[in-house]
Order: structure tokens, then C-alpha cells, then sequence
């Protein structure tokens, strides 16, 4: 088990580490990668990549919402956004991009569903934070801000600003 | 046997008493007053009870003969009257006969019966009616079936009024009542339940009263459930027609509203209507128009676990007779003794019965002790009757019946 | 009026689909927006979504209704459930075995889900009931149609259709056309109707398919059909069944053709862009004209498709509550 490391204050600005991201995963770019962020954060971060990249297609949205595996605990959400794959994701090479990994099975979620859609060549996984306290043996191909947190008593969210800027938040469950 | 009935509150709604007083049993009649030389052998203290006659059941509907007629007594009810609608029907008089026997060998309520009006209750062939009244029979009736053929109709109330029986109906147009089950209103509408419209009762009322009018039969209308059918009664009586009717106690509290999402207790024949109808109806008994009936019919718990259409009819009443009548008459600002009045007077003149319904001397000494400010719980799994289903179950009523005598016996203590 | 409605569980949230009386605006749009999220599974490669993995679905038909037992079937297998469907109307009950029997005896084979079509108004909360009493609160019921009472899953999709080609309830006038007297369609659509708030309900039709009561449930009624056509944005046209035509309430199918049926010229009268809906099956020159029904109008066919989106998210809301 990691050491926890306590959060820095303030907390890191959300908008330089889209663009620390962006520069991370540019130099393995190839004209087939598309992108698929995941609803809420990851679809918020995926747009600024893809203005970033100047990539031709729509990026892909997730709502794992379906594919959850504590539906039978927790019901299904209320708000529910519809899953949006403009493009074949047979062959492609797919950037899966999110706000925090965390447990690891929105990850897996995602994935699940991903492959409903059809069988990409490889996918990797973006995310602007890993926070720890992992549940499956999931791990990111580009993180920029590494941090452990000790428990589930502290939850990391990334939020939009009435102007579309993004800000990290962080609340206590304890 | 000489009986003393010592310290009761005596409501007697015929002779408008309401006195702290005793009351003195001799034979099975009452005597009074008192002779100077009364010898009681049986004293039963009274204090801080009601005693008023033995309440007159004008509709029950035995499930077991003697399981019911144990919870009329249970009731305080000493004198229920059956419809001929039994399994067999009453339409020969050896089942009348055998039916009464087997009541009397009981020796608990007494059971008049009313014998059917047409073969088979099929509302076509006349059944013997001057043999049947031999046997036993009070009035004659068709139960809850119909008969269709208005001429059938004019040639039993003709046949009926030759030898002047009284003919006792339940006023419902077959037509418009033969699919429905629910009062055609907003909660048949809400729910898609077929309805059962106010004028299949005033359809089938303006018939039977012009018929009685034409033939001067003496006509008794059965279970009114409408403002409009209870006011055209009214209207007839006020016109001079020998007419009565009765109400179902059920009718008198619930209404339409009381099916909720298809609740099976609230399925009644007639069909529990309109909160107005209910008020039209309450206000008739109070102006005497009308007397209380129980209406209880035989039901098991799986002719109510079924969708509403298919569930049956009814409900349990001989137990919850008294105190929904109280409850109405409470409600109503009434005295004990007109609030006892539509179970014990007015039967017994719609009976024509001298002997029955008061406390005058020589009157059959069929008395009801209770306690008139005693509350108990309806349980269906306590009540006595073969029947337990009830719209009122798990409900705080009040009044409890503690001591039932019929004709000078003890038949019931709690 | 019993306070608690049976269709709501201890915590406040849907626990069956029994009826859309009673329920909240809120529930019917979550309703709406989860459907939306399901329609777009049917451009994948794999039509399923793993909500339901593992549960039972039993397709309780005790009136035949291939079409509705079918769309019900296709949402729970995209849900990944198991689907059993009984015919009913043919077996156990026509045996004598009691409804609730039936209910038991399904119980014990644990079932999750219970989609229930019956002839008689109320059989559904009958069997919530019944449920509720022998505490299967896991055990979740969906109405498929019970007697004259209630369609809530075809109003869902009636108002889903409504809401893609309309976009908002408020501003709309819309009529319901034919026998209302023995429609749960009608009635469902009303209630929903009510709750989403549109501008104006009317009904139409001849006094003999009419409620008692319509006054009082905030609609307007006609009986002249192109009067209460006028301006409508949706019109919803009633099926007529076939034992109705020729009777007592209706003299033939044909003089309730010209007086009710929906030709060209009759929906020239609503607004240029109003909208065709049915439930289906359709009697085609009995209440709807070929000409309407295969028009730029209808969007009948919208609404078979938009049925199992709405099937899948009720199911999977349940499921989840």
C-alpha cells in the first residue's frame, strides 16, 4: 500500500493539465487514433483534445450508466446521456479519456461497452488523475497528476464553470 | 321461567323510552309492570348498559346456519330475515320447512324466511306462494335475480296481492346493471371497471311502484343505493303507497371512493355509489324512510382474491350491524332512541310483527344488552361469522353487545 | 382513497408500473430521457446492454397480444435478461388454477419480473397485492394492459413519440379520437397527458364510447369530429374492436367511418403539421384512412420502434429500485 500524500492547496489548475495531457499523448498520435471520453469529465476533457489535435471527427461519448456493475445496488442513475460513437471503432486505435481513475470499473464499464460497438485494434486510457485505491488491475497509458488519496472518505471531481472552464473539487464523505 | 333484567338503560324507540329502569321477563314475554309478587329466578345486572330490543336483520344471508346465526346473536341480533337466494333455493315448501326447523332446534336467532317468488328464482314460473306462506314464509322475493318479462312482473305482484303477501325486491334494471360492477362515475371512470349507472335503480323503482300502485300490493324495496331511487320512495310513501324500503349499513359509510386501486371489499351489490348518494341515504333513514339491514352474505377469502370484475359481491354484517348503526346515528346527532329505531321499530311494522322490535308488555322478550361506549377492533380472524371479509377490517368501532336474549333465554354472553 | 400508492415502494421510488395515475412528472420524463439513451443501441453491433444480466423476465399473457408480448420480449433480451413467455390464456387458467397460484408458483421459480396483460381492470395491482403480502419485494410488475384500466407502457411511448416530434408538452393541443369508454390506452394517455401539462385534451367521439365523468378529468369533449380537430397539433386515433361495430353503441363500421374515421380532408382541419399517432393494430377505413395512415403525418410506425426504447428504460428503472 502506497503512503497517502495529502492534496496540495491550492488545487492544481484542470485547464493546464488538459494541456500537459494533450502533450503526453501527441507524440503517439497516428491518423487512425480517435477519441472516446466518458460522461461527464472525460467527454469535457476529450472535446479540448480534439480541438487541441485538430482532429477531422466528432469525438465518441460514453455514458456507462448501463454497464455499471452496482446497478443492483444502486438502480440506475437518473440522468442518463446517450452513448455517441460517430465513427467504426472496427480497427480503430482508441483513446479512452476520463477525469479520475479511481476503483477502475467505470474503466471496465466503458470498455465493456466499447466493445459492444465492435472490435478496435488497441485502446489506451487517458486521465488527468489517478487518484488510487484501485479495485481491478486497471492502470493509465497517460496520467498527468499522480496523487494517492487515503480512502473512500475523499472524493475528487472535476467541474465546469458557467464559462465552460474546468476546476477540480473536493469533498468529504467522513 | 321468571327473568329480572335489573339497573339497564331501557331504549325503547316505539314507545320513545329512554329511562334507567328493569325489566321484567316472564315466559319469553316482558310483563309489565311488575306485579306486586315477582318472583325473578335468574337476575342479570345490567348497570351501565343499554337495553333495547333484540335488533331485526332485515337481509342476512346465512353462510352456516349455525355459525351465523350464532354471530347474529353475537350481534345482538334476534331476528334476521333470509332471502330466498340459498343453495337450494327456497321456492319448495319442504326446504322452508326443513330450513326453519333446523334455525329453530338452534334455538338462537330466529330465522324468518322469505320464499322465492318464481321457480328457481328464474323470474318465469310462479312458485306456490299460499303453500309456501304455510310453510313458513314472511314475504316473498327474488332475491338478487331478476325478472326480465315485465308482464311476469304484473302477474306476480296481481297473484301476490290477491292474497295480500308482501312482495320484497331488490330494484335493479337487469340490463343496466348486468355487466357492471362498480357505480358509473369517477372511480369506474379512473379505473376502467364496468359501470352500474344510477338509473338501473330508478329504471327498475318507477316500475315496481307503478306496478304496486296498479295492483295494491304491499311492496318492500330491498338495499337502495341512490339519492334518486331513496327520494322517489319517499315521494311514494308521501303519495300514500304502501311502500318501505331498507338500506345496507354498508351504504350508509362508504362510498365509491372506498375502492381505492380495486379494493375487492368495496365490492357491494348494489355498488357503493357517490359520496352524495351516501349522504341521500343517511338522511333517509334518519327521516325513517328506510331501515338498516346487514346485508351479510356468505364469502369465502378466495371469492375476494381475484381481480375486481371477478371478485363477489358483499361483505360480513351481522357483528358490525349495531355498531355501524351507532356510528351512523353519532354522526347524525341522534338519540339512542332514534338511532335504534331503523333496527328494532321499523322492521317490525315493515313486518307487520306486533311481538317483535319493542318492550312493551307482551312483547317477545328478545333483548340486546350492550355497552354503548365500548370500543373494539374488527378483526376478521375474531369475528363469529362464517364470513369475515369486511371493508371495516382492522377499524375502532364502538358499541359491544354483552347479552342477547331471544324470547326470555340467555343465547349469548360475552 | 387508500393513501399509499401500491406502485411506490417504502423508499419513495417506482417500484411497478401499474398505472400513470398517481405518478410524478419527474418519474414519467426519467422515464422518457433513460429511453432516449436506449434508442441508439439499435445502430450497434450488439444490441444489448447487460442491466438485466441474470434476472427473469416472465411474459404473463393472460390475453393474447403477440404484438405487445413481442416488443415487451425484445426490450428485456436487449437488457440481457431471461425472457420466458407464458401463454396463460391457454394453460393453467383455463385449468382452474387462480391467478395468484399461478403468481406463487412463478415466485418459486424466482422470478424478477413479471409483465402482466390481463382482461380484467385491476389484475396487475392484484398481483403487486399480492407480492407486497408475501413480501417479494424484489419481484418487480409491469402492466402490460389489464382490462379497460390502464396501458401505461403504450402512454410512455405515446408521449415519447409526442416529445421527439413536438419537443415540448405546453404549447399543444391534443385530440384523442374513438372509443374512450373501453380504451386503457385513452385513459393512460389522459392521465399522462395531464401530468406532462399539455395546453388542451379533447376527446372525440360519439356519446355511446364516452366516460360518465370526462368533464371532470380536465378534457373537452366533442362529437364533432372536425370541430374538435381544429388546430390540434397530435391527433390519436383509437382502435375500434370488431365486436363493437355492429351493435348497440355503434350501427355499423361504416356510418363511424364517415363520422369518425380519419381521412385526408378530416386532418386538413388540424394544423399543417400535426401528427398521426395509433396503437396498432389498425383498422384501416374503420377509424383511419390508408391515405392518413401511410402519409407524411402518420408516425405510427416511430412509435412501434420508440416502444421498446420506453419498454427498456421502465424495466430497467424498476430493476434497479
Amino acid at each position: 500500500m502506497t503512503a497517502s500524500t495529502p492534496l496540495p492547496s491550492p488545487l492544481p489548475d484542470a485547464e493546464a493539465q488538459c494541456r500537459a495531457l494533450a502533450d503526453l499523448i501527441r507524440p503517439s498520435l497516428t491518423p487512425d487514433t480517435a477519441l472516446v471520453g466518458i460522461f461527464s469529465g472525460g467527454a469535457w476533457i476529450a472535446e479540448r483534445l480534439a480541438k487541441m489535435f485538430n482532429l477531422p471527427e466528432e469525438t465518441g461519448m460514453i455514458d456507462v450508466s448501463f454497464y455499471r456493475d452496482d446497478f443492483a445496488e444502486k438502480g440506475l442513475h437518473t440522468q442518463i446521456r446517450p452513448t455517441r460513437m460517430p465513427f467504426d471503432v472496427n480497427g480503430r486505435r482508441l483513446i479512452l479519456v476520463d477525469d479520475v481513475l479511481y476503483t477502475g470499473r467505470t474503466t471496465r464499464a466503458a470498455l465493456n461497452e466499447l466493445f459492444d460497438y465492435g472490435r478496435p485494434s488497441a485502446v489506451e486510457l487517458a486521465v488527468l488523475a489517478d487518484r488510487g485505491c484501485r479495485e481491478l488491475p486497471i492502470a493509465p497509458t497517460y496520467c498527468v497528476w499522480n496523487l494517492q488519496l487515503p480512502d473512500h472518505s475523499t472524493g475528487l471531481t472535476l467541474c465546469r464553470r458557467e464559462d465552460q472552464s474546468l476546476f477540480w473539487e473536493v469533498e468529504s464523505y467522513a | 321461567m321468571n327473568i329480572t333484567i335489573k339497573n339497564a338503560r331501557v331504549i325503547d324507540p316505539r314507545h320513545q323510552i329512554d329511562r334507567v329502569a328493569d325489566i321484567f321477563i316472564s315466559d319469553g314475554r316482558i310483563i309489565a309492570p311488575a306485579p306486586a309478587n315477582f318472583n325473578a329466578e335468574q337476575e342479570i345486572d345490567a348497570s351501565g348498559l343499554v337495553a333495547c330490543p333484540g335488533l331485526i336483520d332485515l337481509c342476512a344471508r346465512p353462510g352456516d346456519l349455525a355459525t351465523d346465526l350464532a354471530a347474529a346473536v353475537a350481534g345482538g341480533v334476534t331476528t334476521l330475515v333470509c332471502p330466498p337466494n340459498l343453495n337450494p333455493v327456497l321456492d319448495e315448501p319442504e326446504r322452508v320447512e326443513r330450513l326453519t326447523k333446523q334455525a329453530e332446534s338452534l334455538r338462537l336467532a330466529r330465522l324468518l324466511p322469505l320464499g322465492a317468488l318464481t321457480r328457481n328464482l328464474a323470474g318465469e314460473r310462479l312458485s306456490e306462494l299460499v303453500i309456501l306462506a304455510k310453510a313458513g314464509c314472511v314475504a316473498f322475493s327474488q332475491g338478487q335475480s331478476p325478472i326480465i318479462d315485465t308482464e311476469a312482473l304484473l302477474r306476480a305482484f296481481e297473484y301476490a296481492a290477491t292474497f295480500n303477501f308482501p312482495l320484497w325486491i331488490r330494484p335493479q334494471d337487469y340490463f343496466l346493471s348486468r355487466n357492471g360492477f362498480a357505480h358509473n362515475g369517477a372511480i369506474s371512470g379512473r379505473l376502467g371497471l364496468t359501470g352500474i349507472p344510477v338509473s338501473a335503480e330508478t329504471v327498475a323503482l318507477a316500475t315496481l311502484l307503478t306496478l304496486a300502485t296498479d295492483t295494491g300490493v304491499r311492496l318492500h324495496l330491498c338495499c337502495l343505493s341512490s339519492a334518486a331511487g331513496m327520494a322517489m320512495v319517499a315521494r311514494a310513501k308521501a303519495d300514500g303507497l304502501p311502500v318501505s324500503c331498507h338500506v345496507g349499513a354498508h351504504h350508509l359509510h362508504l362510498s365509491e371512493s372506498a375502492i381505492g386501486f380495486f379494493d375487492t371489499a368495496a365490492r357491494l351489490d348494489p355498488p357503493l355509489r357517490s359520496e352524495a348518494d351516501r349522504l341521500a341515504l343517511r338522511e333517509g333513514v334518519r327521516a325513517g324512510h328506510a331501515a338498516i339491514c346487514s346485508d351479510h352474505t356468505p364469502l369465502t377469502q378466495d371469492d375476494k382474491l381475484l381481480p375486481f370484475g371477478s371478485a363477489k359481491p358483499g361483505a360480513t354484517g351481522l357483528e358490525l350491524l349495531l355498531p355501524l348503526t351507532l356510528r351512523w346515528g353519532m354522526e347524525m346527532g341522534l338519540s339512542l332512541p332514534e338511532i335504534l329505531a331503523p333496527l328494532t321499530s321499523l322492521p317490525a311494522t315493515i313486518l307487520g310483527r306486533d311481538d317483535l322490535g319493542h318492550l312493551g308488555a307482551g312483547a317477545c322478550a328478545d333483548i340486546c344488552l350492550f355497552a354503548p361506549e365500548a370500543s373494539w377492533q374488527v378483526l376478521p380472524e375474531n369475528l363469529k361469522s362464517f364470513s369475515k371479509h369486511t371493508p371495516f377490517a382492522g377499524q375502532t368501532v364502538v358499541g359491544q353487545v354483552k347479552k342477547t336474549l331471544v324470547g326470555g333465554e340467555v343465547v349469548f354472553a360475552a | 382513497m387508500p393513501d399509499h400508492n401500491p406502485q411506490i415502494n417504502a423508499n419513495g421510488k417506482l417500484t411497478h408500473l401499474l398505472s400513470i395515475d398517481g405518478l410524478p412528472r419527474e418519474v414519467l420524463l426519467q422515464i422518457l430521457d433513460t429511453a432516449s439513451s436506449f434508442l441508439g443501441l439499435a445502430d450497434r453491433e450488439v444490441k444489448k446492454v447487460p442491466l438485466l444480466r441474470g434476472k427473469s423476465v416472465f411474459n404473463l399473457f393472460f390475453e393474447n397480444s403477440t404484438r405487445t408480448r413481442t416488443t415487451f420480449e425484445i426490450a428485456a433480451k436487449r437488457l440481457s435478461a431471461d425472457v420466458i413467455n407464458l401463454d396463460i390464456s391457454r394453460s393453467s387458467a383455463s385449468k382452474g388454477e387462480s391467478l395468484l397460484d399461478t403468481i406463487d408458483n412463478l415466485c418459486a421459480m424466482h422470478a424478477n419480473m413479471f409483465v402482466v396483460r390481463h382482461a380484467e381492470s385491476g389484475a396487475s395491482y392484484l398481483i403487486a397485492e399480492h407480492l407486497r403480502q408475501m413480501e417479494h419485494d424484489d419481484i418487480h410488475v409491469v402492466n402490460a394492459g389489464d382490462g379497460r384500466h390502464a396501458h401505461p407502457t403504450q402512454a410512455l411511448l405515446d408521449m415519447y413519440t409526442i416529445r421527439h416530434f413536438k419537443k415540448d408538452f405546453a404549447p399543444l393541443t391534443v385530440a384523442i379520437v374513438g372509443d374512450i369508454l373501453h380504451s386503457r390506452v385513452a385513459r393512460s394517455n389522459i392521465a399522462a397527458l395531464t401530468v406532462l401539462g399539455v395546453k388542451e385534451i379533447r376527446i372525440i367521439g360519439p356519446k355511446t364510447l364516452l366516460l360518465p365523468e370526462l368533464p371532470r378529468m380536465n378534457v373537452r369533449v366533442y362529437h364533432d369530429m372536425r370541430e374538435g380537430l381544429r388546430d390540434c397539433d397530435v391527433v390519436i386515433m383509437l382502435r375500434l374492436q370488431n365486436e363493437r361495430m355492429n351493435g348497440a353503441l355503434l350501427p355499423s363500421a361504416r356510418e363511424y367511418f364517415k363520422c369518425y374515421g380519419l381521412t385526408p380532408e378530416k386532418l386538413a382541419l388540424a394544423k399543417p403539421d400535426a401528427i398521426v399517432m395509433h396503437p396498432g393494430p389498425m383498422n384501416r377505413g374503420v377509424e383511419i384512412d390508408s391515405f392518413v395512415a401511410d402519409g407524411p403525418q402518420a408516425v405510427i410506425l416511430d412509435q412501434v420502434t420508440f416502444g421498446i426504447a420506453v419498454r427498456m428504460a421502465v424495466m430497467s428503472i424498476l430493476a434497479g429500485n
